[in-house]
């Protein structure tokens, strides 16, 4: 399975398996919800069409809504950071050539860049998901502080298993 | 016209990205509130079936807990069957049962969200009903929202569209209770009356009014109380019995003469009418 396509569908349904059956049942302190399956959208080769980029994100956010009994959230979470990740590529990887089919991870743009890269990517999405969750302003600051603690939390989960499953960097 | 789609096409990710949005925000806005989460849920077999395989694969780590927890009530069961009774004693009264408990087993569930749910592994086929009351081995626990064949779906008492109405066990008042905070101990007991003053540790049950739970399941006890001398309704904090975090097994509540009292109340409304 070295197609893109395959390691892709592979991907999706291990991350989605880990993110429903492990993750959405953690508890941590009552605040922390950490959300690997973003790990998928964040993995897309850079040069997926962009309105194609949209729709898979759609679905995958529809997948986790359907195990979570939230339908519509995560996948308007989901789509929202599909929109900003082209713009957020080519503000940090301005002088990086990405290939055909080359994913944005560790292995082309530094284990430095990805973190960058992730933490504001996971931040865009949990701030929708959280705010949304609520429906309110009620709890401002008590959901900016689970945001923050999520996105933390989630960025260091995504990479662990990169530095864990991902390709290293070529030398 | 021309010009528009050749401007639409020209935008065609923004307005893939709008319009994606919309459907998501209004697939959520269906979701959130009561009614509309009855009328429209996501509950179906193949979510259970996989959440069902995995939960019995975890399940071993907390046998213990869980046989402790269903012989204590057992012992209380128990103690309440005739035999348990002299049979002179006309205290006890043999009444026909209005209430039927189906027991089952949680698959999946959570608590930290600002809603959150439960699945458990019986539907339909074993009887059970949207609106149907679920009790814990200890006191209250949600509401069933959505069934299919072998599964059900149930808004757990911590979800913000949830509303119970409730008795102050000591003195009969009517309050309801709500789940507005982020704590899964913790819910809020709300329209208390001014002149009612509410110690920590008083029970809090349900009230019966509703057709979805017997009178007299505790819901929880007392934490604070902030009463406010300018309002004439006041709220306390309440700490739940049920432990939400760790509990496993639950009962849905069937009530027997639910057609019974539904068709009351309609005759009620169609008089007023």
């Amino acid at each position: 399975m070295n197609s893109p396509l395959g390691r892709n569908i592979i991907r999706f349904i291990i991350l989605i398996l880990v993110q429903v059956l492990v993750l959405n049942n953690m508890n941590l302190g009552g605040y922390m919800n950490p959300y690997i399956y973003i790990l998928f959208i964040l993995l897309l080769p850079a040069n997926t069409n962009r309105s194609l980029l949209l729709i898979i994100a759609f679905f995958t956010g529809l997948t986790v809504d359907f195990f979570a009994h939230t339908l519509g959230l995560h996948a308007a979470a989901s789509v929202f950071i599909a929109y900003l990740r082209p713009g957020t590529i080519r503000l940090f990887f301005r002088n990086y050539e990405f290939a055909s089919g080359e994913e944005p991870g560790p292995a082309s743009i530094g284990i430095g860049g990805f973190f960058r890269y992730t933490i504001v990517l996971v931040f865009m999405h949990q701030l929708l998901l959280f705010y949304l969750e609520g429906l309110s302003f009620n709890h401002f600051f008590v959901t900016l502080y689970r945001v923050i603690l999520s996105t933390i939390l989630s960025t260091f989960i995504i990479l662990v298993a990169m530095l864990l499953f991902g390709k290293r960097k070529k030398k | 016209m021309r010009n528009l789609f050749a401007l639409l096409w020209k935008n065609q990710f923004f307005v893939l990205f709008i319009l994606l949005e919309i459907v998501s925000l209004v697939l959520l806005s269906r979701s959130y509130s009561y009614h509309s989460a009855i009328a429209h849920t996501t509950t179906s077999d193949i979510s259970g079936n996989l959440f069902s395989t995995y939960s019995g694969i975890t399940d071993y780590l907390y046998l213990k807990k869980e046989n402790d927890l269903l012989s204590e009530e057992n012992a209380i069961l128990k103690n309440s069957l005739t035999s348990s009774f002299l049979l002179t004693d006309t205290n006890y009264i043999y009444s026909d049962s209005l209430f039927r408990f189906i027991p089952v087993k949680i698959v999946s569930n959570s608590v930290s969200k600002r809603n959150n749910f439960m699945m458990v592994n019986k539907g339909r086929k074993h009887g059970i009903e949207k609106e149907m009351g679920v009790v814990s081995p200890k006191g209250i626990a949600g509401i069933v929202i959505g069934v299919s064949e072998n599964y059900s779906t149930i808004m757990s008492m911590l979800h913000q569209n949830m509303r119970i109405s409730a008795r102050i066990k000591n003195n009969g008042q009517l309050v309801n209770v709500i789940w507005d905070n982020d704590n899964y101990l913790f819910g809020s007991v709300i329209d208390i009356p001014s002149h009612i003053k509410l110690f920590p540790g008083d029970t809090i049950i349900t009230s019966g009014n509703s057709l979805i739970f017997p009178e007299g399941i505790i819901i929880g006890t007392i934490e604070s109380h902030n009463q406010n001398n300018n309002k004439s309704l006041s709220r306390a904090v309440l700490r739940y019995i049920t432990d939400f975090n760790s509990v496993k097994h639950v009962y849905i509540i069937d009530n027997l003469i639910k057609i019974e009292q539904d068709s009351l109340l309609k005759q009620i409304v169609n008089e007023n009418e």
